[in-house]
């Protein structure tokens, strides 16, 4: 269960943007996981929720977007369907991967004093 | 708070972060990586299930490469049990005792590292905790990927795991040796699934009781190597 592990750098990031625009709290944070990751949404949320008490995060939900997986031929950009042996139809070359690794934390939003 | 106005009320700011959460790991792996780099050290992530015979390969090839000069570092839970057995293999071998964590990260390798005169070294390898999952999202900083697949672990494996094996460089299918006793198991089916899930196949099999497939492996490391070399003839390395 790395998840766990993932929340940790995620709540130590959220905390650099917080200092940085001197953020006094979070209300929401956008997050985005591929399919091929490795990283599984609901231990994510599951992880966040048991993690964010007590940080700057506390209360802030977490909103969560999945990212399919879609493989192209790396030599002729040719789509190559999942499930499939991962070697283009069409020349033969491996495959390479254009979406479905990240693990991105996209958007924040801080509340800062009004002054 | 101001009751009149609202002055005084916090602002909701929007950041747009657009940053990869394991940046920090990433940075850590990017440092690993100049490190074996400026010592001409090819470092290998050794990864797999436990019981796959990691440790035995690396016994073997301990054997095979005798006149090159490896080091070791094992990750586990708990116990020097792999690294009291690289350690006799002749390996160098620092462990990580990685508690509860069920994986490496760049940071554990790096202080791992603080232990290892990497001068000298031609090869380094990373044996990673063993599990199919966690190990996978970690860049360590090494030059490749390199999991071990037992025969005992079923045809199937690849498309159960499909995170470790897309980011696997090099699979070794273990112990070949017991495949007489596996009706039910082929290594070309084991082959076939695996092209489902490798961006580009690359699969050995060998047996570290035997030695089936070791020299080939060997080879693999040997034709890897000098392209890691500060002053080899293709510093540069290019995925095929």
């Amino acid at each position: 269960m790395h998840e766990y592990s993932i929340v940790q750098a995620l709540l130590a990031q959220v905390e650099r943007q917080a200092a940085r625009h001197g953020a006094s709290a979070v209300r929401r944070l956008e997050v985005r996981i591929g399919e091929l990751s490795g990283v599984e949404v609901d231990l994510l949320k599951t992880a966040y929720e048991m993690m964010r008490d007590r940080t700057i995060c506390d209360g802030a939900p977490m909103e969560v977007t999945p990212v399919a997986a879609r493989w192209e031929c790396r030599a002729c950009g040719q789509a190559i369907p999942q499930g499939m042996a991962l070697r283009c139809a069409a020349c033969g070359s491996g495959a390479r991967l254009t979406a479905g690794d990240e693990i991105m934390l996209d958007r924040i939003e801080l509340e800062v004093a009004d002054v | 708070m101001c009751e009149t106005c609202g002055c005084g009320d916090p602002e909701m700011v929007p950041v747009e972060v657009q940053e990869k959460i394991l940046s920090g790991n990433e940075r850590q792996a990017a440092h690993n990586r100049a490190h074996f780099g400026e010592h001409g050290v090819l470092a290998i992530n050794l990864m797999g299930s436990p019981g796959a015979g990691k440790t035995a390969v690396l016994e073997a090839t301990a054997r095979a490469l005798s006149g090159r000069r490896l080091a070791a570092m094992a990750g586990d839970l708990a116990t020097e049990r792999d690294a009291e057995r690289l350690r006799a293999a002749g390996i160098p071998t620092q462990s990580i005792t990685t508690g509860s964590a069920c994986h490496l990260d760049a940071d554990l390798v790096h202080r791992a590292l603080h232990h290892i005169a990497l001068d000298g070294i031609d090869y380094l390898f990373i044996e990673n905790v063993g599990n199919l999952v966690c190990p996978a999202v970690y860049d360590l900083g090494q030059a490749f990927n390199v999991v071990a697949l037992a025969v005992t672990e079923g045809e199937d494996k690849p498309l159960k795991y499909p995170v470790m094996f897309r980011k696997a460089d090099l699979v070794l299918v273990t112990k070949v040796d017991l495949l007489p006793h596996l009706p039910d198991v082929r290594v070309e089916a084991i082959e076939e699934n695996l092209a489902r899930v490798m961006p580009a196949l690359a699969v050995l099999p060998v047996s570290a009781r035997t030695g089936q497939g070791i020299d080939t492996w060997t080879a693999w490391l040997e034709r890897e190597r000098p392209r890691q070399h500060p002053s080899g003839v293709a510093a540069h390395h290019q995925h095929g």
